[in-house]
């Protein structure tokens, strides 16, 4: 994974998973499916309706549902279109243009250079964090895990089979340990060993609960004071299943320590996780990474005409029906 | 917890309330905020359309617009429609007259499935039963170990496989196995519930349903609970139709149910496949685990708090015969230091600040806007470490801490003196506040919410550390 400047080999190869795994999660195996939109003749009321039900059964929210709604009508009248096809094209480019032109690669120019990984329980961390520092170290660098989630019992132990199975090796301290500590050590480390970029796999804590916030800010100072200018990259883990408050989750963070970026993972489900289009327009936070399946290489750039193309074409099975 | 949708129904109704009567047009446009206020609370867009269209078919109808305040009689419908769609009653896990009860956990990755196998071992021991929990996801790396520290802490024996399975053999057989020994293990301590924590995937399949049907054959299981998160969006809907129809799971536990998530996840499932929703998980420790309440979870949607909740959980919490003795030395104005730690530890063990209030009418307002400024829990450990560094002479008469007693109780309980200082002063204001209290009535009221709620009868400042 290219994960600085992709290598666009590379890239084509993984935009080909990315979309079977996309489609694998809609039954659809390999082929085309076409979008549900598509089954209307005309760009009329019904259309409409199927498409705001597309968007808000993917989680973007109604309001951001009926707004991206509006703006479609108004542009299929000022360009002409009646069928669905047109619609389909315009909405997406629509919503293209404002996904391309993200600065989506991982900064790691720092020496060493600092990852983030924060979120609630249960989003992905450890697993991400494993995931990259795989894949980082098989790109030629030498990462170094931080095992500074010392609260959640076998942390430590899920982290270390991780990494060894990536063979990166990993800081760690005693469960209940302080977390700036371990972080404080494993930076040390890194600079001893020449080890870039360190990894530093953070507690789930729920965004609300403002105790466990100011503890991750405060571990977001004590990089900065041993290493100005890191973290470079603060990226917050959010589950593909989670709904609207999965933006919550984004702005809280983002107000206590700063992302700089989000990994959306289990993205191989059914889920469409379509509150990225709010944390990209409200938040200005571009997602980086997708994690699309169990294996530790299964997780990737984030690539908005696959990701488009998966959420607009609409659930298969619905059991509400 | 539903506290963004309190607050949007809170708003539409005010609007609907502040008129003396409806119109239809009225209670379209308070339908229109309320099916907002579902969708975003994550509600399936379907399941919002229906439950829109039961109230309407109510509210409409001559119930409302003769009645004498229509806005409260749309906010009871609206309520009394939402306990039906969360379930109506509470229910209970019932547990078996032969034992042992098993009880198996499943879910999707992440949803909390490991901590919630602990949480429900020891409510099962809160009533009245002996847990063993099993570790039998075998696929994420550590889980076993985490099940098993948890157990460690909490004195739950936990059955584990005799040796890690290596990569790649069949990991289905060793799962059965796991689930047979917790069996025998449960028969030879006399533990009759067993709780089966098994292995997530990132989606209902086919390994998945293999691996929960080998289980079954194996062992009986009686309850096999779907662990979803309460953050889960429109998706729940799906996950919850597929565990119900291929992998038989009786009822839902709610986690993390302690954020800002607004539990659209809870109606959906429920109106959709019907399956009850037992228990919630309220917080991160093994004990923060409750009872599924529809009724009152309507209430807290509807702005009514959840007056309920907070007093059972300051009973279960709270040492009876610590509380009188602390109270009648309150009552005479005699409150020492040493009392004060004992409420100190108290407030701790019936959950964060943030959700003791949050259960208040009116107290999420409070906590979100700042209003009141809570000790969090490691403040409140920190003056707990300040009294415990005292001497008993100076937790008995604390006039007598002069700067160098400061200096020593500040190194001892790795504080500052200033904060030894800010300690004793709103210990002092406290005091005061208690002695200048006229009347006993007024006094042993304050006093029992002192001991009971904790915080309103002290000074804004003076549980800060």
């Amino acid at each position: 994974m290219g994960v600085a400047a992709p290598d666009p080999a590379a890239t084509g190869g993984w935009r080909r998973r990315l979309s079977a795994q996309l489609e694998r999660a809609t039954g659809a195996f390999g082929g085309q499916v076409r979008s549900r939109l598509l089954v209307w003749q005309r760009l009329d009321d019904d259309f409409y309706e199927t498409l705001l039900e597309i968007l808000i059964s993917a989680d973007t929210g109604q309001p951001l549902a009926e707004a991206i709604v509006d703006d479609l009508r108004q542009r299929a009248v000022r360009a002409g279109a009646n069928r669905p096809e047109q619609g389909l094209a315009l909405l997406r480019d629509a919503l293209l243009g404002q996904m391309r032109d993200r600065a989506r690669g991982l900064d790691l120019d720092g020496l060493p250079a600092v990852v983030l990984a924060v979120g609630v329980n249960g989003a992905g961390k450890t697993t991400t964090v494993a995931k990259l520092a795989h894949q980082l170290r098989a790109s030629g660098r030498t990462p170094l895990i931080a095992a500074a989630d010392t609260y959640r019992a076998a942390a430590i132990e899920q982290l270390q089979v991780w990494a060894e199975r990536a063979q990166v090796p990993v800081v760690a301290h005693r469960p209940g340990a302080d977390p700036g500590a371990v972080v404080f050590d494993s930076l040390a480390a890194a600079q001893a060993r020449g080890c870039s970029p360190v990894l530093v796999d953070t507690a789930g804590r729920l965004h609300t609960r403002q105790p466990l916030m100011a503890e991750l800010a405060k571990i977001v100072r004590v990089i900065g004071r041993q290493l100005p200018g890191e973290p470079r990259e603060v990226l917050i883990v959010l589950d593909a299943t989670t709904g609207t408050n999965a933006v919550a989750q984004a702005r809280s963070f983002q107000e206590w320590v700063g992302i700089t970026g989000a990994v959306v993972t289990k993205l191989d489900g059914t889920a469409r996780a379509g509150y990225v289009l709010r944390v990209e327009g409200e938040l200005r936070v571009p997602v980086k990474l997708v994690g699309v399946g169990e294996g530790i290489d299964d997780l990737g750039p984030f690539d908005p005409e696959t990701y488009l193309t998966a959420l607009l074409r609409g659930p298969v099975a619905d059991p509400a029906g | 917890m539903f506290d963004a949708l309190t607050d949007r129904l809170g708003l539409a109704f005010r609007r609907i309330s502040a008129k003396g009567k409806l119109t239809p047009a009225d209670v379209e446009a308070g339908l229109r905020e309320v099916r907002l206020a579902l969708l975003e609370a994550d509600v399936h867009f379907r399941v919002a359309r229906d439950f829109i269209e039961r109230v309407r078919a109510r509210a409409v109808g001559e119930e409302v617009l003769g009645s004498l305040s229509p806005g409260q009689q749309v906010v009871t419908i609206v309520h009394e429609e939402l306990v039906r769609l969360l379930g109506g009653e509470t229910r209970r896990l019932t547990y078996e007259p032969r034992p042992p009860t098993v009880v198996m956990l499943v879910g999707l990755q992440g949803s909390g499935k490991t901590t919630t196998a602990m949480k429900v071992a020891l409510l099962a021991r809160r009533d009245g039963h002996q847990p063993l929990a099993v570790a039998a996801d075998l696929h994420r790396p550590a889980a076993i170990e985490q099940l098993e520290q948890l157990g460690r802490s909490q004195d739950v024996p936990v059955v584990r496989p005799a040796e890690r399975p290596p990569a790649g053999s069949d990991l289905a057989a060793a799962t059965v196995a796991v689930c047979r020994a917790g069996i025998a293990e449960a028969a030879a301590r006399g533990a009759d519930v067993v709780v089966v924590d098994t292995a997530g995937r990132l989606q209902l399949d086919q390994a998945m349903l293999q691996e929960l049907d080998q289980v079954r054959s194996a062992i009986p299981v009686h309850h096999a609970l779907l662990v979803v998160d309460a953050m889960t969006g429109q998706e729940a809907i799906t996950v919850a139709a597929a565990f119900k129809e291929r992998a038989a799971v009786t009822a839902v536990v709610l986690t993390k149910l302690d954020g800002d998530a607004r539990g659209g996840a809870a109606l959906s499932m429920r109106a959709a496949t019907g399956l009850p929703i037992l228990y919630c998980g309220t917080g991160e420790r093994p004990q923060d685990l409750e009872p599924f309440h529809p009724d009152r979870m309507a209430r807290r949607i509807l702005g009514m708090g959840d007056v309920l909740t907070l007093a059972e959980r300051a009973q279960e919490q709270v040492d009876r015969t610590t509380q009188q003795a602390v109270e009648e030395r309150m009552l005479a104005g005699r409150l020492t230091l040493d009392d004060f730690v004992a409420q100190l530890r108290q407030l701790r063990r019936m959950g964060s600040m943030e959700s003791v209030l949050g259960l208040l009418p009116g107290g999420r307002q409070l906590v979100r806007g700042g209003a009141a400024e809570l000790p969090d829990d490691r403040q409140l450990r920190r003056m707990e470490a300040i009294v415990l560094s005292m001497t008993p002479e100076e937790r008995r008469r604390p006039e007598i801490v002069d700067a160098s007693r400061r200096r020593r109780i500040a190194t001892g309980s790795g504080s500052t003196p200033a904060d030894v200082s800010r300690l004793l002063r709103g210990f002092a204001q406290l005091q005061g506040l208690m002695r200048g209290l006229g009347g006993a009535g007024g006094r042993r009221g304050l006093a029992q919410r002192f001991l009971q709620g904790g915080l309103p009868g002290l000074p804004p400042g003076a549980l800060r550390g």
